[in-house]
């Protein structure tokens, strides 16, 4: 057991960089997350019109940001009624059952090149795995902006029916570009 | 000042007019047939793969189109045969003109709707070969352009109907070897 002063320290300093680092939620109306896939070699990027989330990020102490983002499936929008109702079948999002994807990232790793490295844990489709993405920060009027894109492999969520296996490829790109406003 | 005079029988189009010729007439046949089919099918597979191949298929008209009008401006055709009303002549002369500008436009206009849908054009898959999109994503823009498509597409699809009936008027009803000057093969009567 930890002597009293210690907890009483630790809680205290817990508090303090809580205020000064305190969760902010993503300006939505602000920044923008899409996924670009290849079909017949055709790369389509198309948007997910709503999700959400949380970035609290000291700037001083990077290895203990921390951030979550969650993903409406049945908002992904490629700009066609077909197209939008095959990616959300079972084969594909399934997002009857799975609606939500997650993205849950646990510290900023600095990159030689000022950007950073963050690894989080990809919730979708019910499946999880480790994702590392690149990010770079930028402060903007009001806030930052963190963006980066990432490739994952659609086939290890199991995303996609076999029979497109020969039209659309596995690596799929995702944007992100998320802006954060400044704490008040 | 004199032109380069090249060695054509004068009776004749050039064996690389003629070539030109038949290669864009079986593309735009064959992408017309396909456009009509693949548009009407249920999304699939398949659907995205008649859809690539109707665009490889446009886009090889369009630089051979290119090609074919670099090489018409530096070898004019045959003159008309004699003996045809000055109606006909004009209207032939008006339906070719219309022609080799559709050949240009019809794939424009499919590469221009295929950019504003935000699918760019990517010639036989192969990313090294990808197209630059000539505008960017936009549904109305998009809408537009597929009107435009297709309304240029049944503009040329009875102008090349009237284009085969006159060169098959001109060889049964008129029997006067226009038609020969455009076949791959050499007609029987110029041998003789």
């Amino acid at each position: 057991m930890k002597p009293i002063p210690a907890v009483l320290a630790s809680v205290l300093l817990g508090a303090s960089s809580g205020l000064l680092a305190a969760e902010r939620a993503i300006d939505t109306s602000r920044s923008t997350l899409s996924a670009v896939f290849t079909q017949m070699g055709v790369p389509v990027e198309a948007p997910f019109k709503r999700f959400s989330g949380r970035v609290d990020h000291d700037p001083a102490k990077p290895a203990d940001a921390k951030a979550t983002l969650d993903i409406d499936t049945a908002s992904f929008d490629i700009g066609d009624d077909d197209y939008n109702a095959e990616v959300r079948k079972p084969e594909w999002f399934d997002s009857a059952h799975y609606p939500k994807a997650t993205f849950t990232a646990t510290g900023l790793k600095p990159a030689a090149d000022g950007s950073f490295e963050a690894t989080g844990t990809l919730v979708l489709k019910g499946r999880k795995a480790e994702l590392k993405a690149p990010v770079t920060v930028k402060a903007e009027a009001g806030g930052s902006r963190y963006s980066g894109v990432v490739t994952m492999s659609r086939k290890a969520f199991g995303i996609g029916d076999p029979a497109w296996d020969g039209t659309v490829e596995d690596p799929v790109k995702i944007k992100f570009q998320l802006f954060v406003p400044a704490a008040r | 000042m004199t032109m380069p005079s090249p060695p054509v029988p004068a009776d004749r189009y050039t064996t690389t007019a003629i070539a030109l010729h038949w290669l864009i007439a079986l593309l735009i046949v064959g992408g017309f047939v396909v456009g009509l089919y693949m548009t009407g099918l249920k999304l699939s597979p398949d659907k995205l793969k008649l859809y690539s191949w109707h665009k490889w298929s446009g886009m090889t008209v369009l630089a051979l189109a290119v090609l074919r009008l670099v090489w018409r401006g530096r070898h004019p055709p045959p003159p008309p045969l004699p003996g045809q009303p000055r109606w006909q002549l004009q209207a032939a002369h008006a339906a070719h003109l219309a022609l080799y500008g559709l050949i240009v436009a019809v794939p424009m206009s499919g590469w221009l709707y295929s950019s504003a849908s935000g699918y760019p054009v990517v010639y036989f898959g192969i990313k090294a070969l990808q197209l630059p999109d000539l505008v960017d994503k936009n549904k109305e823009l998009a809408a537009l352009l597929k009107e435009v498509h297709e309304w240029l597409n049944w503009t040329m699809a009875a102008l090349v109907t009237m284009h085969a009936a006159a060169a098959v008027k001109h060889q049964l009803i008129d029997r006067d070897g226009t038609l020969a000057r455009m076949l791959p093969w050499r007609h029987r009567h110029r041998s003789a």
